[in-house]
């Protein structure tokens, strides 16, 4: 099922500061798509608001499936995901926190277990899966956080900031599973990040995000 | 001071000759205060959730009544539920004074302000991020919230058994409302207070000494509780 995302002439501000300005941009199906700007210019805001977990104050999210604009509602929010640069570790093991998004769905335990084993050996984290989540290094979250969102295979798939405070090792690793998706090409990637060679490296599209609008590049 | 190690010695003696009285009044303790216990929980979990979860006009009051709560004095709660109860009171014919039912709801009176308020701070104590991954994850606002109760479950934990401590050790309002009958509604504190007033140490002393250790298993059982919930926060 195809998926897209089209924003238009996007405002929201925060206590009269504004943040977005009419921020506007079509996402093509299965792109990567790398979002840069400086601190404080909406990034995060942005994806929020995508992923339709936040508010916003004037403008348009439109998803549109084959031709129908689709409404903002739970079957919606279930075919997109973000992971946040502080991803909400679950106080479990590693297991149940990639198991998180599958039990909410209410599939069954036996197809949970087949795919979270296999995203857990996706991410390198499948020797860890009876660990408690909270116990795993920040590079290891940060997969972590992949992992659960990656399980309930999005459509779209928000990634805010997703190598931003790990070491060396790991952002290799995550690089290397954000351009496995590239090449599978099943699913859309819109990713914040600071670095510019990192979004070269990953994306096929850069855009940047300055006083509130997007310019590509 | 030979007196009070020759009560010990009895008190161990009827301890470990399993006394039928003793035991009894045990399990009607155990009985009285466990059930005084769930009621608490399945009302004060669900408000403490509720407080934790909505915004609302006078929430704040609300908050502040209930932490006040927490102190309410056991002989208060006693009367308060005596006058209910009485013949001339609202619930009169009922008749329940006197009864282990009566106690029940004194017990439950004293705890459910504790579940509720140390419930609602330890749903207030998750971080806020939970509930966004958990919705970015596919979560419904009701499965967020149960998400949020599932983080904070050894906080919650911890105000239940916390619940029970007070409710275990309590003399005044069960006194008052019971009516220490003894083999109906006789529990291990008032049969400590009776038998102290009637200077037979033995049985009081034994009671004192059962009462004392389900107090430190409790409170054995609180610490453990919270010391996962801060190693595995703190990991």
């Amino acid at each position: 099922m195809s998926l897209l995302l089209k924003v238009s002439d996007l405002w929201k501000a925060y206590h009269d500061s504004p943040v977005l300005q009419g921020a506007s941009f079509s996402f093509d199906e299965n792109c990567i798509c790398a979002l840069m700007g400086d601190n404080g210019s909406g990034k995060s805001t942005f994806l929020r608001i995508c992923a339709l977990l936040e508010q916003y104050d004037r403008g348009e999210i439109n998803y549109i499936s084959h031709g129908q604009l689709l409404a903002h509602d739970i079957e919606l929010r279930r075919r997109i995901t973000l992971v946040l640069p502080r991803i909400g570790v679950f106080n479990t093991t590693v297991f149940n926190n990639v198991a998180y998004g599958l039990k909410i769905r209410g599939l069954g335990r036996e197809l949970i277990g087949d795919r979270v084993n296999r995203m857990l050996d996706f991410v390198g984290l499948g020797h860890k899966k009876k660990q408690a989540a909270l116990t795993l290094s920040s590079g290891e979250t940060q997969r972590l956080g992949i992992a659960r969102a990656l399980v309930i295979n999005p459509q779209m798939l928000f990634l805010d900031e997703p190598a931003a405070f790990v070491d060396v090792r790991n952002r290799e690793i995550i690089e290397e599973i954000i351009l496995r998706l590239k090449k599978e090409g099943r699913t859309t990637v819109i990713l914040t990040t600071h670095d510019r060679r990192q979004a070269d490296r990953l994306a096929d599209r850069l855009l940047i995000l300055m006083k509130g609008r997007i310019t590509a590049l | 001071m030979s007196s009070i190690l020759e009560g010990f010695g009895r008190a161990s003696s009827l301890i470990l000759h399993l006394n039928a009285e003793l035991f009894a009044i045990i399990l009607l303790s155990v009985k009285v205060s466990g059930t005084a216990l769930v009621i608490s929980t399945l009302l004060g979990l669900p408000l403490g959730a509720f407080l934790g979860f909505k915004k609302f006009p006078l929430k704040g009051l609300m908050i502040s009544m209930l932490n006040t709560f927490m102190g309410l004095p056991p002989v208060v709660v006693g009367l308060f539920v005596y006058l209910l109860l009485s013949r001339s009171g609202p619930f009169g014919f009922m008749a329940l004074l006197y009864t282990p039912t009566a106690m029940i709801i004194a017990q439950s009176i004293l705890a459910f302000p504790i579940v509720t308020s140390l419930s609602h701070s330890a749903i207030l104590s998750v971080d806020p991020i939970i509930k966004q991954a958990s919705l970015a994850l596919g979560a419904t606002p009701f499965q967020a919230s149960l998400t949020i109760i599932r983080e904070a479950r050894y906080g919650i934990m911890s105000a239940i058994i916390a619940a029970f401590g007070r409710v275990m050790a309590e003399v005044g309002a069960i006194l008052i409302v019971g009516g220490n009958i003894a083999g109906f509604t006789r529990v291990m504190t008032t049969t400590i207070a009776l038998e102290t007033d009637k200077g037979n140490f033995e049985l009081a002393l034994a009671l004192g000494i059962i009462l004392l250790s389900i107090s430190l298993l409790i409170n054995l059982t609180l610490h453990a509780v919270q010391k996962r919930g801060t190693v595995q926060a703190r990991s």
